[in-house]
């Protein structure tokens, strides 16, 4: 029996890439109906990998199967007049549209918002952009790169010497997802809690998600370091070196691979401990403030004392000797380890299922734990085309009909997008 | 419709650093009334700043971030000055009360059973240390929803293990991905990404759960533990080890498929960044780089070409960028359709005429700190327009809408939790 906490939303999604299919993912991942409508030449993200052997496949793509689990798929091309009157189907039948196409061009398609608003007025709409439907970069292109380069902290990531750095892989879009989630959760619950009855008669309205501002807005250093030089003038800049200042604290190569310990400052008493207390760093020297910025006293403790101690360790040894004395620190992990973490699989957060094309796998499972309404994979990404037929039927169509909408290539089915 | 979508709806934030107070502020910004619980009693380090009576001397050695107080300066109350707190901490209430009193404890029980939520995001042992869980909300607060944020989750090996962003970054294979693709690991910077996340996506967990209490009426425990919630931002990594074991370095600024990187602008510190996906795009930019013999390489026809010739590729392009602003080249190479952007310090994002007409900062107010503009909230909604109604909350600030308004204390009663240290505006002596 379905019970996710998202058991009754319907959504209709337009979404593609990464960040409005992690926004709709979320949704599907928690029980929400979705119903994502492709193009006949299927999301752009089934063309990029990573793909089982480096062989390009529309249904092996990992990044696809990842982002499209809990969803039907439908192909439909928009760009067909013919269209028109499915998508007026949908919208009555919808809660909420995801879509991320550039400013403008939902509106071309004819599934722009004040026509799906004007057909079902209490739709919440979310349109996840890169710099949003209004201003002067309203229609500039974006990357993970770009975001992250203008809206996030890239300026101060890296080291100075070298050039600003971004983070790894699609993060910001993956956040940009989220922070539209939110949003569309946030409008779909609309006066669910206003004392005034008057006042839950929840109606529909237009989300604009700039991906640019979800990095602005980051608490990952951009918010406050923009509201510090509000206050101070100064700006944030790329540190000379690794870590983040005193000792020990940054990455650290140890028997195994790579360990970051932060036990500074005020911490140094922690780290002292984790190294048994040699009874020179005991040492009332040791306990000034200015110690952690001297370079010969760090360059000391590290050679004699800390890098022996952490070179004879392995990363899980380093882990339990630096948590045994409460010292901030953890692993430098690769995917191969947390394939096998002892964490993360006690505690479920893989799930493994059967896809018809790529088989069976291993899949990113629950961000969070839900005890009355879980999490729960109850099907793997759509094949292009894989629900068409159900989903027409669904919005009331005849077979016939459906025939016709296949014929003249308005809709499309799994065997007929393989052709 | 109410003029905001959660109004109504009562939050309390038992919340440290980052990613807890995050969380609260989406949920304060759509309109609930969210109400921090702090104590005179402790300070958590890097919640309201570093340590709560900063001198000048730590406050000149501190990171922009946690230093950058108004004007450099400690101040006063130096706890309501904290850039790294008063970011996020719009649209909030304060309440003080001292949880590990009996006294206090009572009155934190009457405050839950007038609540919805709660959020915390403290290691397991502390919040066993307070005595609060979920069956002890429940037993106050039938339909109570708690969303707890430890690193690792409450069972489990690490449970008891302590971690900030950057720890849970490690763990998850994140900080294996960043990096200069010639360095390795230990010249990585500190970032809190993972913050980002768990503060968002927490958040949602809190939404699903009310949108589960509307249709079912029962509340419930949400666990989300920080290394698990931001594991699926790096799926196509774990994806790739699965289908083909492939071990991911640093890759610095590279995409895996199309040229991109980070180039040097005209001046000191100043850089554009560009990503190359097709052959549109790669035909303009060797155009608006006045580079035809690229353009003619039949060699360079295809992004894959183009990525593995990168090498020689960058060096011609950085030969244009710096000859221009940041600015400059963002827009040259926009207006043929190539994604640019100029990698922007706060002074630029200040500046930049988009992030000024979507009106993205918003001028406040608070007591301690006096006007200025603050990032506001992340995203727009047409019917129910989010601002910055209340500047970042002072410590304590509204005790006594808390005890008189909502808990119906009366004055004398009041006074007498003041004197008991429940209520305050300052830390005790000797916390911190």
């Amino acid at each position: 029996m379905a019970n996710g906490a998202l058991t009754g939303l319907k959504v209709l999604d337009f979404s593609h890439h990464v960040a409005g299919p992690y926004c709709s993912k979320l949704l599907a991942d928690y029980g929400a109906e979705v119903i994502k409508i492709e193009p006949p030449s299927g999301d752009g993200a089934r063309r990029f990998g990573p793909f089982p052997g480096d062989v390009a496949h529309p249904e092996k793509s990992g990044l696809f199967l990842h982002l499209n689990t809990n969803k039907r798929g439908a192909v439909i091309d928009l760009k067909r007049t013919q269209s028109a009157g499915l998508v007026e189907r949908l919208a009555v039948w919808a809660d909420i549209v995801v879509e991320n196409f550039r400013p403008g061009v939902a509106d071309r398609l004819g599934i722009g918002y004040e026509r799906l608003l004007g057909l079902n007025p209490a739709l919440v709409y979310t349109s996840i952009s890169n710099f949003g439907q209004t201003g002067p970069y309203r229609d500039y292109r974006g990357s993970e790169i770009v975001f992250y380069g203008m809206g996030g902290e890239m300026h101060s990531t890296g080291l100075a010497e070298r050039e600003p750095l971004k983070l790894g892989g699609n993060v910001g879009l993956y956040q940009a997802g989220v922070v539209a989630a939110v949003a569309t959760m946030g409008a779909t619950l609309a006066g669910s809690f206003s004392i005034d009855d008057s006042a839950d008669t929840a109606t529909g309205q237009h989300i604009d998600v700039a991906i640019l501002e979800t990095q602005l807005g980051s608490v990952d250093r951009r918010q406050s370091a923009l509201l510090a030089h509000q206050y101070t003038g100064e700006l944030s800049h790329r540190p000379a070196s690794g870590g983040s200042g005193g000792y020990p604290n940054a990455v650290y190569p140890c028997a195994d691979g790579y360990f970051q310990i932060n036990g500074s400052r005020m911490y140094f008493p922690r780290a002292v401990a984790m190294l048994g207390n040699p009874p020179e760093l005991l040492e009332e020297r040791w306990r000034d403030p200015g110690s952690q910025g001297n370079p010969e006293m760090q360059e000391h403790f590290e050679s004699e004392y800390f890098l022996p101690w952490l070179l004879q360790r392995t990363r899980a040894e380093a882990w339990e000797g630096a948590q045994g004395n409460r010292v901030l620190s953890g692993p430098i992990n690769t995917m191969a380890d947390l394939d096998v973490d002892p964490s993360f699989n006690a505690r479920g957060v893989f799930t493994e299922a059967d896809h018809p094309a790529a088989g069976r796998l291993r899949y990113p499972g629950r961000p969070f734990m839900m005890d009355r309404s879980p999490w729960e994979l109850r099907r793997t990404a759509p094949l292009l085309g894989q629900h068409t037929v159900e989903i027409l039927e669904e919005m009331g169509y005849a077979g016939d009909e459906i025939a016709e909408l296949v014929d003249s290539a308005v809709a499309a089915t799994t065997s007929a997008t393989q052709e | 419709m109410p003029r905001l979508p959660l109004e109504g709806l009562r939050v309390l934030e038992i919340t440290v650093v980052w990613a807890g107070p995050y969380c609260g502020s989406f949920l304060a910004d759509l309109g609930a009334e969210v109400i921090r619980v702090e104590s005179t009693k402790a300070f958590v380090p890097l919640t309201r700043g570093a340590a709560p009576h900063l001198t000048q001397a730590v406050i000149d050695n501190l990171p922009l971030y946690s230093g950058g107080t108004p004007g450099r300066v400690p101040g006063e109350r130096p706890f309501n000055r904290s850039p790294m707190f008063n970011s996020h901490a719009r649209n909030k209430r304060s309440m003080t009360v001292n949880l590990l009193d009996p006294g206090g404890r009572e009155i934190f029980d009457r405050l839950v059973a007038i609540s919805d939520v709660l959020v915390e995001n403290n290691p397991t042992e502390t919040m066993e240390k307070l005595g609060i869980s979920y069956e002890s909300l429940k037993a106050v607060k039938d339909n109570i929803i708690m969303l707890r944020m430890p690193a690792y989750g409450s069972t489990g090996p690490y449970r008891d293990f302590r971690a900030h962003g950057v720890h849970i970054e490690g763990v998850v294979g994140h900080t294996m991905l960043r990096g200069y693709e010639d360095t390795d690991a230990s010249y990585n910077t500190t970032v809190l990404m993972s913050d980002a996340a768990a503060g968002a996506q927490g958040a949602f967990a809190v939404l699903a759960a009310l949108h589960h209490r509307k249709r079912t009426g029962e509340g419930q425990l949400v666990e989300l533990g920080q290394a698990e919630n931001v594991f699926p931002f790096l799926g196509e990594y774990y994806m790739d080890h699965l289908m083909n074991g492939r071990a991911h370095g640093p890759t610095g600024n590279r995409h895996p498929r199309a040229l991109q990187n980070c180039y040097p602008c005209a001046g000191d510190n100043r850089w554009v960044a560009v990503t190359v996906y097709d052959n549109q795009q790669w035909r303009a930019l060797c155009q608006v780089i006045g580079a035809p013999d690229l353009e003619a390489d039949a060699g360079l026809a295809d992004a894959a070409a183009r990525r593995s010739r990168q090498d020689e590729i960058d060096p011609r392009i950085a030969a244009w960028t710096r000859t221009q602003s940041p600015d400059a080249a963002m827009h040259a190479l926009q207006e043929r359709g190539i994604p640019a952007g100029a990698v922007m310090n706060q002074a630029d994002v200040f500046a930049d005429s988009h992030v000024r007409s979507r009106q993205f900062f918003q001028e406040s107010f608070q007591e301690d700190c006096g006007a200025h503009l603050y990032p506001g909230p992340l995203y727009k909604m047409s019917a129910t327009p989010l601002s910055i109604r209340r500047g970042p909350v002072m410590f304590g600030q509204d005790n006594e809408y808390v005890y008189r308004e909502l808990l119906g204390y009366s004055a004398e009663e009041y006074e007498a939790f003041e004197a008991a240290g429940h209520v305050g505006t300052d830390y005790a002596e000797g916390v911190g």
